[in-house]
């Protein structure tokens, strides 16, 4: 085993030491394990959202794109400070409304404000497809990680096998609730090595930032620069506003503002965490100093970028510990998605199906599904193929889908109706599938419009053909809907 | 349902708009910001572009809480028992 491998596992060690100490002497309710029994302060609400930001998208993903493509990866450090200014007035009404109503899930929103059991089940499937591709990222940056930490001894088909193997572990023996302190020890570990990877590199093989940049325009013109056609200001700006307003409509994140004390937590956050975002800075730096140091990495293998650049500086204890770091960023974000996933499919799927299970059935239910819900991830990741940017935009087309039905919601009687919710999300949701699975873009379905509107991103065709139908059938069907709410709830 | 309902709602105010200028600046800009020249603090023009208003959209938020938890203290100082216009404006806000 190298050094480097060996520095790995300890990092391991340590976060399952850390997952068996979070659990001892606990025994959780529902509502405490899922939700934390609401009490938590501005600093762990901080700490649960930025554990589920900052995961091996950022680190292996944000670099490898600033290494592959350039200036498009700066779109990564706009989405954030914009989903949070809107946070600010978002979040306290769903807090006000899930304290109130005492939900647990993102699904219950749904079921409550639209009085609807099936939408429940309808938008955890399509927050479950929208995991997936997400966990099958943290799996490929995890197999990454390992094989290149390896030296070339463990392939990179094995070590996906090894690390999610490490993962349901460390999901078995932890759940959810390790996730707080998880967090802190990654955030920190990210902090550092980002900090020092992105300030050393560019001093140590340029001489300095703007020595850097004038390097890679001579050798690669225009590449700090958004080209004029693809990745054009367009697409930019069409992918910030569909991640941005996609931010919060995770399950695991939408369903983490109910741990919130109260709703003053949001408002300090929505302040703080833009400044946060700043490390993204320095994500790009690496990437953008590795082009001319370890050149020739091609498509998906662009994601090697930051782990190369340090192989090739660094001794191999160095390396193990950059490694460590990307373990942590893939292992705690990526145990929360498998948990959020098998929670969703047994609590807000299998029950609703199956009325009368038991809370104990739907408990071992929901831990069986951690391993083959591992399974489908590791047999969508070990297919050649999409680097760690890509993966993450298609579920952000998915789960943006559902921002138009809690936007409407938010007034005490919807604004929507619950025809007009369903028939919203399955026209969006048809629309991203039809859009993936055939590869269409804007451009080679309308080859004669102008530029600046075939570069937008596919998934705002989505939101839009998404809002129409909302609009069309809830105003068809709104007089009917707003009578039903007006009597007392019996049916819930 | 109502009897729960947790610490009063804050009531919408105009300087709330300001929340959305920082992001019309940073995607507005970006067809004219998308330049390499001039360096500022050692960043290709358009990342600089972008970490401003990511700063400022910081300093706003910042700036709209103050003024938020100012607004708060006012009332629950101004009004031992909430004005007939309070009561209002907390339940217009909530119906549609």
């Amino acid at each position: 085993m190298s050094a480097a491998l060996g520095i790995i596992v300890a990092f391991l060690l340590v976060l399952l030491a850390l997952g068996v100490l979070a659990r001892r002497g606990r025994t959780m309710t529902l509502e405490q394990w899922s939700v934390g029994g609401r009490g938590f302060g501005t600093i762990f609400v901080f700490l649960l959202m930025a554990g589920e930001i900052y995961t091996t998208f950022t680190f292996l993903g944000g670099s490898g794109w600033a290494y592959g493509k350039g200036a498009p990866t700066f779109y990564i450090l706009c989405y954030g400070a914009i989903a949070y200014a809107l946070s600010y007035f978002l979040l306290p009404p769903i807090w006000r409304y899930a304290t109130e109503h005492r939900l647990l899930s993102q699904a219950d929103f749904f079921v409550a404000k639209y009085r609807s059991r099936s939408l429940g089940v309808l938008v955890s499937l399509v927050s479950v497809a929208a995991i997936v591709p997400y966990l099958v990222l943290q799996l490929k940056g995890l197999g990454i990680i390992v094989s290149e930490a390896s030296y070339g001894t463990v392939s990179p088909a094995l070590a996906v096998w090894l690390s999610t193997g490490a993962l349901v572990l460390y999901v078995v023996i932890s759940g959810v609730h390790g996730s707080a302190w998880t967090a802190v020890l990654k955030d920190i570990m990210i902090l550092g090595v980002a900090a020092f990877l992105g300030l050393y590199l560019p001093y140590h093989y340029y001489g300095g930032f703007t020595e850097m940049w004038r390097a890679i325009e001579r050798s690669r013109p225009g590449f700090l620069t958004l080209p004029a056609r693809g990745m054009s200001p367009a697409w930019l700006i069409s992918t910030v506003v569909l991640t941005a307003l996609g931010f919060y409509m995770w399950p695991h994140t939408f369903a983490s503002t109910y741990t919130a004390r109260g709703e003053r937590v949001f408002r300090r956050n929505a302040v703080i965490m833009p400044l946060y975002q700043l490390v993204m800075l320095f994500v790009f730096f690496i990437g953008f100093a590795a082009i001319l140091r370890v050149p020739g990495l091609k498509g998906a293998q662009a994601d090697l970028a930051l782990l190369r650049v340090s192989k090739a500086t660094f001794p191999e204890g160095i390396v193990g510990i950059v490694g460590g770091a990307g373990l942590l960023t893939a292992l705690v974000p990526g145990s929360m998605l498998l948990v959020t996933a098998a929670t969703i499919l047994a609590q807000n799927v299998y029950r609703v199906a199956v009325p009368g299970t038991s809370d104990r059935t739907v408990a071992i239910l929901a831990k069986v599904l951690v391993p083959v819900i591992a399974l489908v991830a590791i047999w969508l990741t070990l297919r050649p193929g999409n680097a760690l940017v890509p993966l993450l935009l298609m579920g952000y087309n998915l789960v943006t889908q559902l921002f138009p039905l809690v936007l409407l919601a938010l007034p005490r009687i919807p604004l929507a109706t619950r025809a007009g919710a369903f028939a919203g999300v399955l026209a969006g949701e048809a629309t991203v599938a039809y859009l993936t699975l055939s590869g269409a873009t804007l451009a080679t379905l309308f080859p004669c419009w102008p530029e600046a509107v075939t570069d937008l991103n596919v998934g705002i065709v989505a939101l839009l053909v998404n809002i129409a139908a909302v609009v069309v059938v809830s105003v068809a069907t709104r007089r009917a809907f707003v009578d039903e709410l007006r009597v007392p709830a019996a049916a819930r | 349902m109502s009897e729960t309902v947790p610490a009063r709602p804050p009531r919408r105010r105009a300087y709330h708009w300001l929340a959305a200028l920082p992001a019309l600046c940073m995607l507005g800009g970006v067809p004219f910001a998308n330049r390499v020249e001039p360096y500022v603090l050692g960043l290709p023009f358009l990342l600089f572009w972008i970490l401003l208003w990511v700063v400022v959209t910081s300093g706003v938020m910042g700036l709209i809480y103050a003024l938020d938890e100012a607004a708060a203290r006012r009332r629950s100082e101004g009004a031992g028992a909430a004005s007939p216009d309070e009561r209002a404006g907390g339940v217009a806000r909530g119906g549609r």
